[in-house]
């Protein structure tokens, strides 16, 4: 949603539809019900700027990376080497794939011609005249849709040769994945656009230098490049009004597991979880909450003590963990955390590329070790050896993939050490029998189990 | 040996980019639709069409969980059991279809119906617990719902993603995933329920995102105070370890 | 990038402490090698200075308090991934605990899925991964204790029929996919599966088929592959190791020889920057047994009453003595040393044949030759010296002429591909189509028919060469008329450095040593009087013949028609030849033939006097590089009852010379022979000039048929290869290329039919090929090119068959 005059201006809240805002439109993945909302018309605002301004404009928003570092999105394309003879391109991060997090694909089923308008603004500002929206490929529907409305901008001029009547020229491959989380990192992912096994690169150099075809790319989050009409459109001061001092903007937050109603909510940086779960209906009735992420299982779980803390950068920094892509999935007391920590190991265990040792044969010890506990087999200084072995991957490991496979692991040990302890003789489904988490478990199920 | 027209079509998805290699993952995706996996033939041919080894496609084809060395089934029936959706039943409705099909984890009924197979986080925990058939989301499950749906999969009656299209075959599937259209992205809603949560309150309680002060305003400076001077102050905001050792890195080379 | 040349004034220079220690090393020094400067070894296992960094095993991990900007890393670094920068400060695992306990972690972490299968592994005793376990790791397993599982796979598979792979030892560490994809640029292992289920594999029906793919074993840091030659085979402990050089081409690669009890074991690559740096060929590797096959011949055998028996050296000696000396008087004796010979050998043959034979009827070429290339050796390749490898990175262009260096010359071909990658080097090659070996040197094609490179050289693209480029001819241009001319012309035209590139390990030094008709030691051309008073006087001597003497062929010719009363025959196969059947015919006319010979073979089957000769294994000797490089190599095994060529000629010289048949050679070792070359020294007068000889006429060939390219192949039929089925079977298989038009007419197997009969292959198309030429390989199947189908030079005719 790109127009800069809204017609039914409503009182700010502390949701702000901007992204989402078209989602309940009918047929609203089409050009032309994009188009009634204003689409494509940031387009022209920033066809009519100067490349250079363009990328200005989003370093002034405060834009940060969405996909989950929170890099500066403007800073990243100024990267670009404008004196490079090589062709730019455009790398657009559609592997969503950070367990809890489900925002892009939902963007992209609803809305695709959001993220079209961004991909053509973000390459006219880095000039390049390719661009490639890298979808992983488990989701079919959402590449329909991405596909269609490529196809559809096609049509209308909003994409191929001298768009808009500007003289700038771009072509879109909406390229699909084949499964494998490692995919989002931004250089496995040009090694899987590239054609090859997705195992990260050697930096340097930086894509921004050499990235695709050893060629200058930015590679963006499909969010980031989904909030560069709004920020061309409304205007760089609109979008740093929102948010907080150094996280700048609106997101999507995904609230999952155990609240009443899980989905997606966008709201400005600093919005907390209290405030998310109370607009979610609140934990599911009955239960109170244990733990929750605040950006994917990569990120250090936090408990009840942090419901109050900022989520934006900054504050979630402070808590522990981090921000990550706002994926919140949420465990009410029901759940075992070792049953977690041990399904989320045996994610890091299989999505593992196998490039570097630490983290290929890291996680297939961590989650021995992980199985033994959770079955009540555990044996005495397991819990010194998980936090000694993650000691042994964090930071040693080629990519953040090996990092983030220890994140649930220190942090659950960190929050609920005696559960891990249990681990020595009961297991976790005595503890915690399974079916009371479950979404279609009678009311109250589980209450009094546990410890 | 692929039919001339697979082999024309794979061609062709390679022309699509600057670099015909690019086009790898996706011919492999059309080879899935016509042999109902990655057969040696079909890895001989994408090497032959891009001039590489096969030993080097094999490396690609055997590293994507969604390319199959043995063959799948007419309906992919994926249920996730990654940790949300586990806990939230995912866990339950694979034990149950598994028992009520006799099937493990990537294995096909005996009528070539169904292969079972565990998925991981697909993206939708909102909807947990999550199925898909053939990459199409069936949301928000039941050990009981996910049972009738293989059953209907398994009697050929019609079945529709609950986010999406009728479901058709995991062939099908795997051809639109290698870049040719089906036609039915106007089928299925713009959103389930979950997606429009947040909207919805909103729309409610008529909160907006604040209008515009100025307009599209974005030529000259804004007032976005705080904002990092440099890269490496920008890595020290960004949230990764790994983004910082990277500026660092590139801060050293200079 | 990462080789360290303090030497190089022009390299900027940075300055880092490492462990306290203050160390100048070049810009972009990878930190791992700047601490080598030191004496510091960081453990390491997928860094190789001469592959691509991959930072994949993580063993190196340092810790960097201060990145040269005054900030430190968070966490440890990779040493092998991370370039130095001015100011830096880095503390590895003697100064740093984090270091060491990142150290420590990573090799408990290597050894979770590691079998530890020492005791039975082949790799024992030599293993980086054993070494630096008991250097750097911890002395129990805390994952074994805590009951882990490991991960297990069948064990080994072939990655082809020599190279096998375990994979349960395997730690991924990509150096043996890098050596394939960059070094060789058969990219026919991958890595395949994915996480700890990772591992190295080739496609189905795919095998590891690369001249080069020896070099992964030895790289492989742990026993995870091995080769079916050499596994179980013995312990490194009982080996002893003595540096050679390899025999089997002209590019002298470095080797070592791994021995035990007098028998060779295996063969490694030897490290040699300057020439072969640490790659060898398979051949380089792996073909040795030819030395121990059961028909070795071990004692010299006469022929009495039509039948060869044992006999004594001296006997001998004296029987090949009495059968030379009569023949001097009865037409002369033709000498035909072979192309395996060393320096040295080549020159105890070369002054026999003058000094006790009195003839310069002496050619080393065991292969079509002609008299333009006699010519063309005599004035352009005798003493030249100015291509060497290192040459090849700063040259900018290289034009291969008739030369297909993967087949013929490995080492060069290796060097070439290492310039191209990495130092911008162009290739063009004169060649009928662009062999797969010349599409991995990215070449550009500058066609030649067969037959017509004359023509082909005279073409736009090589009009003008840029300063500083090289050519380098193939021996194989002695059979295309004019085409020697036409090089000569070339770099006499564009300033061009020139090098001629033979197949063999001893042609090259053969030349100088004076194995030609034209030319005697030191380059010193015959026909210059001069220069055969020079040789006459240092060989103590009255006088030398003034005529140059008869090239190979004529020799041949002339023993066939009765004009030659005996030959000596060295190492040379006349399945080689330009005329097989001529060539035995020869030996059967000949009333009086010598064969000193490693093995039994048609020449010492109809030999008067056989006399055994040592392998290169049992002496020492000197190859000269096509470079002109001297190769010196000094015996590996003790065997005293073995002989060195010149060893035996000068026992037949000295029978010779009691029969009044000149003085003797005067020397009986290798090194009295290499003292008496260096007194003599080169040549410093006058080279003879070019006779030109014209190329065909311009336009379309008139004569009937296609025409026939052909070359050897790395792996073929020849004897040197002999005994190591293995190795044999990662040969390509012999196939005809025919252009795909042709294919479709004739389809998957044709007959092809040449003036010396028909030879029914496979068929495979090759895009590049013109309708009007086919290609087979020279010695791949049946007894070879000139035995069973066409002579050089000449056309064959096609036609489908069914097979």
């Amino acid at each position: 949603m790109s127009d800069a005059t809204p017609t039914d201006v409503g009182t700010a809240g502390p949701l702000t539809p901007v992204l989402t805002d078209t989602w309940d439109a009918e047929r609203s993945w089409t050009l032309a019900a994009y188009e009634r909302k204003g689409g494509y018309r940031a387009l022209d605002v920033a066809l009519g700027m100067a490349p250079d301004d363009v990328i200005a404009a989003v370093k002034d928003s405060g834009l940060r990376g969405r996909g989950g570092a929170g890099f500066p999105t403007g800073m990243k394309w100024s990267f670009i080497p404008q004196d490079n003879p090589k062709p730019k391109y455009l790398v657009v991060n559609a592997d969503e794939s950070e367990p809890g997090t489900c925002k892009d694909i939902p963007l992209m089923m609803a809305s695709p011609h959001t993220l079209v308008e961004g991909v053509v603004i973000a390459s006219y500002a880095i000039r390049a005249h390719r661009a490639f929206i890298y979808v992983r490929g488990e989701v079919v529907h959402v590449i329909r849709r991405v596909q269609a409305a490529v196809a559809e901008a096609y049509a209308a001029g909003h994409l191929g040769s001298d768009i808009h009547g500007s003289g700038y020229d771009l072509e879109v491959v909406v390229h699909a994945g084949a499964g494998a989380y490692i995919c989002g990192e931004e250089t496995a992912l040009l090694e899987g656009l590239e054609g090859r096994r997705g195992q990260p690169r050697l930096r340097p150099p930086f894509p921004a230098v050499a990235g695709l075809y050893a060629s200058p790319t930015v590679i963006n989050n499909v969010e980031s490049i989904a909030s560069v009409p709004a920020i061309i459109g409304r205007g760089a001061a609109w979008f740093s009004s929102l948010g907080t001092e150094k996280s700048k903007g609106f997101g999507i937050f995904s609230l999952s597991g155990h609240v009443e109603r899980p989905g997606a909510y966008e709201a400005p940086l600093g919005i907390t979880l209290r405030e998310l779960i109370d607009l979610a209906g609140g934990v599911r009735a009955g239960h109170g909450l244990k733990f929750w992420t605040p950006g994917g299982s990569s990120t250090p779980i936090l408990t009840a003590e942090h419901l109050d803390v900022p989520l934006d950068f900054e504050g979630v920094g402070a808590a522990g963990s981090m921000l990550g892509t706002r994926a919140l999935q949420v465990f009410d007391e029901t759940v075992s955390v070792v049953r977690c920590v041990l399904r989320w190991t045996e994610f890091y265990k299989h999505e593992s590329c196998g490039k570097c040792t630490p983290c290929r044969e890291g996680t297939w010890w961590l989650v021995q070790i992980l199985t033994r506990l959770d079955r009540g087999q555990g044996q005495p200084g397991d819990v010194e050896q998980l936090l000694d072995l993650c000691d042994n991957i964090l930071g040693r490991s080629f990519c953040a993939l090996g990092d983030g496979a220890t994140s649930p692991i220190t942090s659950a040990i960190r929050y609920f050490r005696e559960e891990f302890e249990a681990g020595m003789h009961t297991a976790s489904t005595e503890l915690f029998p399974p079916a009371a988490s479950t979404a279609f478990a009678p009311v109250g199920a589980g209450a009094g189990a546990g410890r | 040996m692929l039919p001339e027209t697979t082999i024309a079509e794979l061609r062709e998805i390679a022309s699509r980019y600057p670099e015909a290699r690019s086009g790898l993952l996706p011919m492999l995706h059309l080879v899935q639709s016509v042999e109902g996996r990655v057969t040696p033939e079909g890895i001989e041919a994408c090497a032959e069409v891009l001039g590489i080894s096969a030993a080097e496609v094999s490396g690609v084809a055997t590293f994507y969980t969604m390319y199959k060395r043995r063959p799948v089934g007419e309906h992919l029936v994926g249920v996730c059991t990654t940790t949300l959706c586990a806990v939230m039943g995912g866990d339950a409705i694979f034990e149950r279809l598994s028992e009520h099909l006799g099937v493990g984890n990537d294995e096909t009924t005996a009528d070539g119906r169904v292969t079972l197979e565990r998925i991981e986080c697909n993206a939708a925990c909102d909807y947990a617990p999550v199925m898909t058939v053939n990459w199409e989301f069936v949301d928000q499950q039941t050990p009981e719902s996910a049972v009738e749906l293989v059953d209907d999969l398994r009697a050929g009656r019609e079945r529709h993603s609950t986010r999406g299209p009728r479901l058709g075959t995991w062939k099908e599937t795997e051809r639109v995933l290698a870049g040719f259209p089906d036609g039915r992205a106007d089928e299925g809603p713009a959103a389930g329920a979950p997606s429009l949560a947040g909207l919805t309150i909103a729309r409610e309680r008529g909160w907006t995102a604040p209008p515009s002060p100025d307009g599209p305003a974005a030529l000259g400076p804004s007032s976005a105070a705080g904002q990092p001077e440099t890269a490496l102050a920008a890595a020290e905001e960004a949230d990764t370890a790994r983004a910082e050792s990277e500026t660092l890195q590139e801060e050293t080379d200079e | 990038m990462t080789a360290v040349d303090p030497v190089r004034a022009d390299v900027e220079l940075v300055t880092v402490t490492i462990d306290g220690v203050s160390v100048q090393v070049p810009k972009d020094t990878l930190v791992i090698r700047a601490a080598e400067q030191i004496g510091v070894a960081i453990p390491r296992f997928c860094d190789h200075p001469l592959l691509a960094p991959a930072g994949a095993c993580r063993q190196c991990l340092v810790d960097v308090p201060d990145a040269g900007n005054g900030r430190g890393f968070p966490k440890p670094q990779a040493s092998c991934t991370l370039p130095v920068a001015d100011g830096m400060v880095v503390s590895t695992q003697l100064t740093s605990e984090v270091a060491d306990k990142a150290q420590q972690g990573v090799m408990e972490l290597l050894l979770v899925n590691h079998p530890l299968d020492c005791p039975v592994c082949d790799k024992g005793g030599e293993c980086p991964l054993q070494n630096q376990a008991m250097s750097n790791g911890r002395g129990e397993s805390r994952f074994a204790a805590g009951g882990g599982v490991k991960r297990t796979f069948p064990k080994p598979i072939n990655l082809s029929p020599q190279v096998l792979l375990d994979r349960e030892r395997c730690i991924v560490c990509q150096r043996c996919t890098r050596f394939a994809a960059e070094i060789a640029g058969d990219p026919f292992i991958a890595l395949v599966e994915r996480g700890a289920r990772q591992q190295i594999g080739i496609a189905e029906d795919a095998p590891f088929l690369s001249y080069f793919a020896g070099n992964t074993i030895q790289i492989c840091p742990v026993g995870a592959l091995t080769s079916e030659s050499y596994r179980f085979r013995s312990r490194p402990f009982d080996l002893v190791s003595t540096p050679s050089v390899a025999e089997h081409d002209a590019c002298g690669a470095a080797i070592r020889v791994d021995h035990r009890r007098g028998r060779v074991m295996r063969r490694l690559a030897g490290d040699d920057p300057a020439v072969n740096q640490e790659w060898i060929t398979d051949k380089d590797r792996f073909a040795f047994a030819y030395a121990t096959q059961p028909d070795r011949l071990t004692y010299p055998r006469i022929r009495e009453d039509g039948e060869l028996r044992p006999a004594s050296w001296p006997e001998a000696f004296a029987v090949a003595a009495r059968g030379l000396a009569a023949a001097i008087g009865a037409g002369g004796v033709g000498v035909l040393p072979g192309g395996r010979l060393t320096a040295e050998d080549a020159y105890a043959y070369a002054k026999l044949a003058r000094v006790s034979l009195g003839t310069h009827d002496v050619d080393f070429r065991a292969r079509p030759l002609s008299a333009e290339e006699t010519g063309f050796l005599t004035s352009h390749v005798a003493l030249r010296r100015e291509v060497e490898y290192d040459d090849l990175a700063t040259a900018g262009t290289v034009v291969l002429v008739g030369l297909e260096p993967e087949d013929e010359a490995g080492t060069l071909f290796l060097r070439l591909r290492d310039a191209v990658r990495h130092a911008g080097l162009r290739v063009l090659t004169v060649a009928p189509f662009l062999s797969r070996g010349s599409g991995k040197l990215d070449a550009t094609l500058v066609r030649a028919i067969p037959g017509r490179e004359a023509e082909a050289l005279a073409a736009a693209e090589l009009a003008d060469l840029p300063a500083g480029a090289i050519v380098l001819a193939g021996e194989r241009l002695a059979t295309s008329p004019g085409a020697l001319t036409a090089v000569a012309a070339l770099v006499e035209r564009t300033g061009a450095r020139l090098a001629w590139v033979p197949r063999r390990a001893g042609d090259r030094g053969a030349i100088e040593a004076g194995c030609l008709p034209t030319l005697l030691p030191g380059g010193r051309p015959v026909a210059d009087a001069g220069a055969r008073v020079d040789v006459a006087t240092g060989w103590g001597v009255d006088h030398l013949p003034e005529q140059p003497g008869r090239d190979a062929d004529a020799i041949v010719a002339a023993a066939a028609s009765g004009d030659l009363g005996a030959l000596l025959v060295g190492g040379v196969d006349p399945l080689d030849t330009a005329d097989p059947a001529a060539f035995l015919a020869a030996l059967d006319a000949v009333p009086f033939l010598v064969s000193l010979e490693l093995r039994e073979s048609e020449v010492t089957r109809r030999a008067d006097v056989v006399l055994p000769v040592a392998p290169v294994t049992d002496r020492a000797g000197t190859f000269v590089t096509w470079e002109g490089r001297p190769r010196p190599f000094e015996q590996v095994l003790a065997n005293p009852a073995s002989l060195p060529d010149l060893r035996v000629l000068a026992g037949i010289a000295d029978e010779l010379a009691a029969l009044g048949h000149g003085p003797g050679l005067g020397f009986r070792t290798v090194e009295e022979v290499r003292r008496e070359m260096t007194e003599l020294g080169p040549w410093d007068g006058a080279r003879p000039a070019l006779e030109p000889v014209a190329a065909p006429a311009a336009g379309s060939d008139e004569r009937p048929g296609v025409a026939l390219a052909t070359w050897r192949q790395l792996l073929d039929d020849a004897s040197l290869q002999a005994g190591d089925e293995h190795l044999a079977a990662t040969a390509r298989p012999a196939v005809v290329r025919v252009s795909p038009t042709v294919l479709a007419a004739l389809g998957e197997h044709v007959e092809l039919t040449g003036d010396r009969g028909s030879t029914t292959l496979p068929a495979e198309a090759e895009p590049g090929l013109p309708d009007d030429v086919v290609w087979v390989p020279t010695r791949s199947s049946g007894r070879g090119v000139w035995a069973d189908l066409a002579s050089p030079g000449s056309r064959v005719t096609l036609k489908g068959a069914s097979r």
